[in-house]
Order: structure tokens, then sequence, then C-alpha cells
């Protein structure tokens, strides 16, 4: 076991990926000689080689299209976006290849690729590089988004994605890159896409985040529980598309209380899916108070002098599920 | 084979017989500065090479005969006369109401039949949605490709042993992952190449360029066939680009290229098999330009009427693709007149046997649409198609 960052845990999958499997390339800007410009690939070029590890020209629509002719022939390319706010130039291949090549060939071509990208905001970063655009790509028909919330997950899920037989966005919560260490063993752990984790259970209120958000919610659950004597059920979502409805159903059916969590805009967000699933579901039928988002407005991420107060805060968790405990 | 590339295109003026690299430097300039020093001097990127190897009136110049046996020539007079005939077919079958929409590809064949013609079983095509001439060559069967156009989704994925993308509809779309195949292959090792074509409006696109530009820093095995046929549904080449000789972007970013007649079928096969030579070595991608034109719909659901004068269209009668090379075959006694019929009689009969065994075979299977997107569907999906599954028993669609 050893203590590990995101970045050193991130950075063991892929060498570890790379070790075991020859049809397994990266590629990205940066990524080679200098190890990605947050280092997530420092040191891989010079282990597994530049025919393997490999430093593109900087055009993102070129590296997602070219990863999906890759994929194609039979490789398994994990391709960099150096931030999510620049995935947007590559909308057109992911949307027209990466997501639909294998519906398109009735499965003649299994697209295996994963497509890694550093999310979401708190870093002081200039405009463009805060954004939190997973929604788009749970909105896509044949993407899987997968987004780990600490370095332990972070390795396995990032494993189980280059595994998978399918397309799969990684978001990376680059706020959490460096915010701390955790025990990751050495031996590879497993993961299955797909499924929620509850971190803590609780009978009060379920509260359902994922990414870099479960560092606030973690903080507000224990002191609801220390503080304000109300026990949280923590949920981490860890893969928003497919989105685990089950392990929602149960939790909010035992609690009757639900708070959505996240950093991206609220309209047609991750939170407006997970409610209506809930509501479908008939979840609503066991709530005793409203269920309620809190998530980023519907704005642009904002110059970050004025970023510290856009994101929604362990205090609005906090107060959220004192309202919902005493509605009446 | 090295051709030794000197009959200028009918449009080129220069009447310079020289071989004349295009990335190569003119004579008797200074040498270059050390790599990556400010060279204060104008850049001279040399001529691009023009190929034109049978004219207009069917003639051969006698210098660029290209080594291709006479069982080959006949087989290419074939291809294109099969493609010409399926063309009109479906035109027919869309006018009929028997066909959805259509993109006929009626002047161009050499284009089409020329660049598939040197690819082998273990190199790859991605084709734009004009190049059913070239999907034939490549083993797409006519029936399927008919399947395909009216809708159904089982005309789409390549058959088996055909290593195609389906063609793209996003314009453009298909040239990145095109790159992806070759830089795939060259991580293999594998000697093989990708022939990827696209027309002049879809080189406006970012992605194309990005394409260039990728095969050129990776060396990738890739031949880059843009289809300069004139016109973008009603845009004409003038209002797409200022240059107008396409050719000329390859050069720029460091790909060899090349102007073809692409209304000449020896030039397209010639060129497009060298390109291909020089991919497998190693040598990198190449650019071809095949200038020809579009000598009649986008598809079906366009009418060029509305933007283009009629007369524009008549030279390119002139050139038409089949009869120039038909001259030239019976001129040299390759090809016999009665022969000529025949084997126009012989390929609208194989479109008409195709047309049959579409129409028994094509059948829509409305409840097969989930059963490709993921490897295995999610819960949520599952469900979706459970409803849907409901909805055409409620209805008695089986």
């Amino acid at each position: 076991m050893a203590q590990r960052t995101m970045v050193e845990a991130l950075n063991l999958a892929l060498d570890e990926a790379l070790a075991a499997d020859d049809q397994v390339c990266l590629m990205g800007q940066d990524i080679g000689v200098n190890g990605g410009v947050f280092r997530v690939t420092k040191g891989l070029q010079a282990k597994h080689g530049s025919d393997r590890v490999i430093d593109s020209p900087l055009a993102e629509c070129g590296i997602i299209g070219t990863a999906v002719g890759m994929a194609v022939y039979g490789m398994k390319p994990v391709a960099e976006i150096q931030f999510s706010g620049f995935t947007m130039q590559a909308f057109d291949q992911i949307e027209q290849n990466m997501a639909r090549l294998h519906n398109r060939t009735q499965g003649r071509f299994p697209i295996r690729m994963v497509l890694r990208t550093p999310y979401g905001g708190g870093i002081r970063a200039v405009e463009h590089h805060s954004e939190s655009r997973e929604a788009y790509w749970a909105h896509t028909p044949g993407l899987k988004v997968v987004i780990p919330s600490g370095p332990r997950n972070a390795r396995s899920l990032l494993a189980a994605a280059i595994a998978d037989p399918d397309p799969v966005i990684f978001y990376e919560p680059k706020s959490v890159y460096r915010a701390f260490r955790e025990e990751v063993p050495d031996a590879p752990e497993s993961i299955e896409i797909g499924k929620a984790q509850v971190v803590r259970e609780g009978c009060d209120v379920t509260i359902i985040s994922f990414g870099a958000m479960m560092r606030p919610a973690t903080e507000a659950v224990e002191d609801l529980a220390e503080i304000h004597g109300i026990e949280a059920e923590l949920i981490d979502l860890l893969t928003v598309s497919p989105i685990d409805t089950e392990t929602l159903v149960a939790s909010v059916t035992k609690t009757g209380r639900c708070i959505i969590f996240h950093e991206g805009h609220q309209t047609c967000g991750i939170g407006a899916e997970v409610a209506a699933r809930l509501a479908e579901r008939g979840a609503f039928e066991y709530l005793v108070a409203p269920l309620r988002r809190l998530t980023a407005p519907d704005l642009p991420y904002p110059f970050f002098q004025v970023e510290q107060h856009f994101l929604p805060d362990a205090d609005d968790i906090i107060e959220s599920a004192k309202e919902l405990v005493e509605w009446t | 084979m090295r051709v030794n590339y000197t009959t200028p295109l009918m449009s080129d003026p220069s009447p310079d017989k020289k071989v004349n690299a295009a990335r190569s430097p003119s004579e008797g300039t200074p040498p270059p500065p050390a790599p990556g020093a400010f060279d204060a001097r104008s850049i001279d990127l040399g001529r691009i090479e023009c190929l034109q190897i049978l004219n207009e009136r069917g003639e051969l110049d006698e210098g660029l005969r290209p080594d291709i046996d006479d069982v080959e020539l006949l087989r290419l007079h074939r291809a294109m006369v099969l493609s010409r005939a399926f063309d009109a077919r479906m035109l027919a079958m869309q006018r009929q109401g028997q066909m959805g929409t259509f993109a006929p590809n009626i002047g161009q064949e050499a284009c089409a039949v020329g660049q598939a013609w040197p690819l082998g079983e273990m190199d790859w095509y991605s084709p734009s949605y004009r190049s059913f001439g070239a999907q034939i060559i490549r083993g797409w069967p006519m029936d399927r490709l008919m399947t395909l156009w009216d809708g159904y989704h089982d005309g789409f994925p390549p058959p088996e042993g055909v290593n195609d993308l389906p063609f793209s509809i996003v314009i453009g779309s298909h040239v990145l992952p095109a790159v992806g195949i070759g830089m795939a292959m060259k991580r293999a090792s594998d000697p093989h190449c990708v022939v990827v074509n696209f027309g002049d409006g879809a080189f406006s696109e970012g992605a194309v360029i990005e394409a260039l530009n990728f095969a050129a820093v990776e060396q990738a095995p890739v031949v880059f066939v843009a289809e300069n046929n004139g016109w973008a549904i009603s845009t004409p080449l003038s209002k797409q680009c200022s240059n107008e000789v396409l050719a000329s972007r390859g050069i720029g970013y460091g790909v060899h290229s090349i102007r073809v007649d692409g209304n000449d079928i020896l030039a397209m096969t010639t060129a497009t098999r060298e390109a291909c030579e020089r991919a497998r070595r190693g040598d990198g991608p190449t650019l071809i330009e095949a200038v020809t034109f579009r000598m009649s719909l986008h598809t079906t659901a366009d009418d060029p009427t509305v933007y283009r004068d009629e007369a524009l269209v008549d030279p390119w009668k002139e050139r038409c693709p089949i009869r120039r090379f038909e001259t030239w075959l019976q001129r040299t006694g390759r090809l016999g007149s009665d022969e000529t019929e025949a084997i126009r009689a012989a390929c609208e009969q194989e479109v008409l046997d195709a047309r049959e065994k579409f129409r028994a075979h094509a059948k829509a299977k409305p409840r097969e649409i989930f059963d490709y997107l993921y490897a295995s569907n999610p819960p949520e999906l599952e469900a979706q198609r459970m409803a849907y599954l409901r909805r055409l028993d409620r209805k008695g669609v089986s």
C-alpha cells in the first residue's frame, strides 16, 4: 500500500494498462516529454516509448478523430484533452464517430477508447479552464461517462474504462488532483462502471454527488451528524452515464429526502436526470420534503477572482438538509 | 514504378516537361538555413505536378504509358461502365419512389474507380457518400448499397472481409479516422495503406485540414483523394476558396501532392497506385487532387437549375471519362464497338439482378434498433427497449 495523490494514482493505472496490453496507447498534447500539463502521464513516454505515448499536434478534433481510427484498427487509445473546456473542439468527432461508429456498423467496429480530461473549477484557472459539462456526454447515446472522486477509485475506474468495450469519457476532477493522498493498494482493484457507491449510510437525507464535489459533500455529512444530529446518506455516483438508478431509488425511499449536489449547470444537468428518474420510479411517494438541486448556476464559469462563491458548498448542503428535515 | 509526370493538366499553362518534385527547391537557390532559423528569403514551394495520360480526345501520352495489362485495362473500363449503370438505375428508382435520397456520381467514374483500384484486401478505404463506384470494387455487393441508400441499417456495415469504413454523411468527418487507421498500421508495422476521399467542399472543414497535418506529422500511410468536382451543393469552388489549386494545401503541410485529371482513368489509377506504394513502403502520405466536375445533382433532393448555368456542364460532356477511355481502347484494338455495347448491356443486367436481390431481401428490422449501440445495454436503455417493443406489439409490428 502506498499513499498516493490522484495524479499518481492515474499515472499508475496508465502505466499498468500500457504494460499489460500492447494495444493500449496514449495520445494528447504535451503528454510525452512534458508528462502532461498536470503530470498525469509523467515518465510514461520514457518507459513505454514515443510510439505508444504520443505527443500529438495541437488539435482536439484531430486527437479524438485519429484515436477513433486507431480503435477501428484494434488499438485501445487513451486520448487526453488538456482541459475539458477544449473538448468542444472535438465535439464533432465525439458525436459522429466515437459515440456511434459501433452502432453505425452494427457492432463490426467496437470503439474501445477513453477520452481523459481534467474538468471543474477551484484552481484559479483562466477562462475556459474550469468547465463541468459532463451532461453533454451523458446526453450523447453511445458513450459512458465516468468521474472518480479520489485517488483510490480513480485508479480502479480508469483501469475499468480502458478495459471497457464501449467508448468512455473519463472526467478527472482537477481540483482533487493533488488535494490529498489516499491509500492506493499496489494490486489492481476493480470497480464496475455503472455502479454508484454508498459512501456513508444514514436515514435522514440522501445526498447524491460525484467528482470534486464529494469533498465538500463529505465535510457537510460529517458536520450534519456531529453538530446538527442529522444522519445523511452520501452516495458517490462514480458513473454519470449510465446512472445507477437502483442505488439511488433504494436510498431515497429509505430517507425520504434528497439533495443532488454537483458542479455542472442546473438546467438539464445530471441532477435533473437523477430527479426525473426518482420521480419516474415512484420514489417521490416516499419523499417527505421536496427534492433539492444544489448546482452551479446556468452561467459560464466566472473569472477566477469571483469563482470562490460560484459553486455550492458544504454550508449549502447543511442549510438545505436542515430545511428538508424540518419540512412540514 | 516511378511515373515521369510531364503533361500539364488542361488548365495548366506551363509547358514545362521537366520533372519537378513539389517539395524540392528550385535549382540554383542557396542552401537552406539551419532548421528552426529564420530565413529572410522568399520561399519557393516549387511547382505542383499535374498528370494526364489520356487526353480528352482519347490520345495516349506514350511517354507516360502505364504498366497495366490489357485484362486490367478492360476491367477498369467495365468498372466505370458498371458504376454508371448503377448510378442511372438508382436515379430512376429514386424518381419512381423506389429508393431513398441518392447522390449521383455521373462523370466522376474515373475518380472513384481509379482511387480504389490499387487497394488490396489488407488496405483500407474510407469513402464519402458519392463513392459507390469504388465501394463496388472494394467488394460491396450492389444490392447491399441499394439497401443502404434505401434507409436500411443492414446496408451500412462493410461486408465481412472488406476493410472499409461506412461512408461518411457529415462532410469530412471520416478523414481523421482514416488517418488514425494509418497511424495504427504504422505502429503495427503492417505494410498497408488507407485511401480516403472527400470533395472540394469538405476541404473547407477544419477536421480535414487537421487530418492532413496529423498524417504529415505521423508520416502515416494515407492517400488523400480530394475530388474537386467544382460544386458543394450550390457553392462553386470560387466561393469555397481563393486558391483553387487544392493540391497546394498538401505542400503547405509537407504532404507529397499532385494534381490529376480526374476524368482520366489511367492518370487516376497511376497516381493512386504510386501514392499507395509510397505509403506502404513507409514514405508517408500523399494528397491527390482529382480535377473533375459534378455533372448531375448534388443529391436527388437538389435542383442545380436554381444556382448554376447548364452551359457550364457542356464542356465536361466532352471530357466524359468513359467515352475517352473507350475511344482509346477501340482505336488501339482492345475493344470492339459490339463488345462495348455488350459490356453496357451486361452491366445493366447486373444492376437489375442486384435490384431483384435487394427487393427480395431488404427488410426493416425495427426490433433490432437497440442492439448495436453498446456491447450490452445499460439498465435504463434496456427499460427503454422494453417500452419500445411494447409499442411495436401494440401496433402489431413484427
